[in-house]
């Protein structure tokens, strides 16, 4: 067997069949349509059957932590009668850390159930541990790839901890230099091993999720008598968002907010080797948020279930410096030390909260483990021996790969609107892209009605962003 | 420093080198090979450092590469102290001590 780059990558799709089990082809229309909702029910597992699943590994039911400190501050920084109560729900305390226990929960049940011995994921991040964690668990094979050093051999000192806990759980690590052949090595190994693909886009992994929206809106309406006014999530993916909307939407929560928020990156270039070291956020970035937001389906599978778009109200950016602050806050200010990438939504709530009613509530749905290498000490001084500037002052005037500014008082954090609309007419510029003006006329209903759902627009603002695309 | 069979050690390897990378890439990535490391228990009778080895990862599978160390251990902890936090902290205690008065 040749495996020579550009004939592993041929031989890409039958890899992927096999090694998550799935054939996509029976949800697709011919066209740019696919039966989403099919494909959810069809091979993932009802809410019910998640619970039990993850109840079996003990994942899930985190606690839900009130933050009075935080939302004082944040009352005292806006007008009378503004101010939403601030909650955190502390997915930390799942077995592996973070909230990716639930997404690698019913991966690695599913792929013990189907006879794989193994399992395998690339992440640098908490999924690693996660999917470690669960084949642990369940007695698996498991094989983490990661994207680590620079060509200095240079290490991200988080990513060096995710290796280290991986390899708690008894996984291998493969580390790479930056670069997307990463892919390369992964279908490598997926076609070596024959081990299962424990992509963060099947149906497992975002169904897995939907149990994180429903807990909360249930202890939330245990806490205050109501479903929460606004639900903010940590943007990567869009798997956090798109599963935790969904279990929003079971538990009858239809008029929560969903708010997206990234850290701001822009400029970085997420696969050159000269700029990988000088962010200080390895996910939850604006490098990861915007692109799979607008073209979902650049993941690892044929057909991503994290379609976040489809649930998303608006979309803010903060800056590294903010969330780094928001971090100490949190452990000063609220008793809770917490790593630094898992408070990006933290920063933005707490910025948000100032512009809402005072009865309201807003919900921070994750945390993630703290710890050497990732924290806000280690974190800050990797950036600072790598020649970014770091200092106090306006985080407005922070430039990713150059500057973190930490803000010298809490009124100086804010937060960026993303144009949503804008990013709504990207994802169907993207859809039609390789369809002629007369093809874009005669789209079906079905087409149509699919990218409505695809954006949360009505048909008519469709129409409209099809008329754009022609432009 | 010698290895012997049986060891834990870490590997390196080059997987592609400069100006055979993927297309598309980054023009920076593009000028730099492509490099793995992976760690195993040593198969080779006895090794040297930077010798070409064979080592059995923990998942069992049996890989080649240039021996870098034995026992590796992990170096990662909490950086050097950013005393900037402090101001943070000393502000935030100030701000919400005003606040309870």
């Amino acid at each position: 067997m040749n495996n020579d780059y550009l004939k592993l990558m041929e031989r890409k799709n039958e890899i992927m069949k096999k090694s998550v089990g799935i054939d996509y082809s029976q949800f697709e229309s011919g066209s740019i349509a696919f039966d989403y909702e099919g494909m959810m029910e069809k091979v993932g597992y009802s809410l019910e059957e998640i619970r039990e699943i993850q109840n079996e590994t003990g994942v899930g039911n985190t606690p839900m932590y009130k933050l009075p400190n935080l939302t004082n501050l944040a009352r005292s920084l806006t007008t009378e009668g503004k101010g939403a109560r601030i909650f955190l729900k502390d997915e930390a305390s799942n077995p592996s850390g973070s909230f990716k226990a639930r997404r690698a929960a019913t991966a690695v049940y599913h792929a013990k159930k189907l006879g794989f011995k193994g399992v395998i994921a690339a992440t640098s991040g908490n999924y690693g541990a996660a999917v470690a964690s669960q084949a642990a668990m369940r007695g698996l094979n498991c094989i983490i790839v990661q994207e680590c050093y620079d060509s200095k051999g240079k290490g991200q000192p988080e990513i060096i901890e995710k290796a280290r806990k991986c390899e708690a759980f008894g996984a291998e690590v493969v580390q790479l230099s930056v670069g997307p052949e990463l892919f390369y090595t992964f279908l490598k190994l997926l076609e070596e091993t024959s081990y299962f693909n424990t992509s963060l886009y099947t149906p497992f992994g975002i169904a897995g999720v939907e149990t994180l929206g429903y807990e909360l809106s249930q202890q939330m309406t245990d806490i205050t008598g109501r479903n929460p006014d606004t639900v903010i999530v940590t943007n990567a993916g869009g798997g956090n968002l798109t599963g935790t909307a969904r279990g929003l939407i079971k538990a009858g929560a239809n008029n929560t907010k969903i708010i997206a928020a990234s850290v701001n990156l822009k400029g970085l270039h997420m696969a050159s080797n000269h700029d990988f070291n000088k962010k200080s956020f390895t996910t939850g970035h604006t490098g990861f948020g915007i692109p799979f937001t607008t073209v979902p389906d650049r993941s690892d599978v044929p057909r991503s279930a994290a379609r976040p778009l489809r649930y998303m109200d608006r979309y803010v950016t903060v800056n590294q410096g903010e969330v780094f602050y928001m971090t100490e806050a949190l452990a000063q200010l609220e008793g809770l030390e917490r790593g630094p990438a898992g408070n990006i939504s933290l920063a933005a709530a707490f910025v948000i909260a100032q512009s809402m009613d005072a009865n309201h509530t807003i919900v921070v749905q994750e945390t993630e483990y703290t710890g050497a290498g990732k924290h806000i000490q280690p974190q800050l001084s990797f950036a600072r021996n790598n020649g970014i500037e770091i200092r106090l002052g306006d985080p407005i005037e922070e430039i990713p790969g150059k500057s973190i500014i930490l803000p010298s008082h809490p009124s100086l954090i804010k937060v960026q609107d993303l144009d949503l609309s804008g990013l709504r007419e990207s994802l169907i510029k993207h859809s039609l892209e390789e369809m002629s003006s007369q093809d874009k006329k005669n789209l079906s209903e079905t087409d149509i009605q699919f990218l409505s759902d695809e954006t949360k627009s009505s048909i008519e603002t469709v129409k409209q962003y099809i008329r754009n695309t022609e432009q | 420093m010698t290895a012997k069979k049986g060891d834990w050690v870490r590997i390196h390897s080059v997987l592609m080198e400069a100006g055979d990378r993927a297309p598309g890439i980054p023009e920076d990535t593009s000028k730099v090979p492509y490099e793995l490391w992976d760690k195993g228990f040593l198969i080779s009778n006895k090794a040297e450092i930077g010798d070409a080895v064979e080592i059995e990862t923990i998942t069992g599978r049996n890989i080649k590469g240039k021996l870098l160390e034995t026992n590796p251990s992990y170096d990662h902890d909490f950086g050097e102290f950013i005393p900037e936090i402090l101001i943070i902290d000393k502000k935030l205690k100030v701000i919400m001590g005003e606040l309870a008065k």
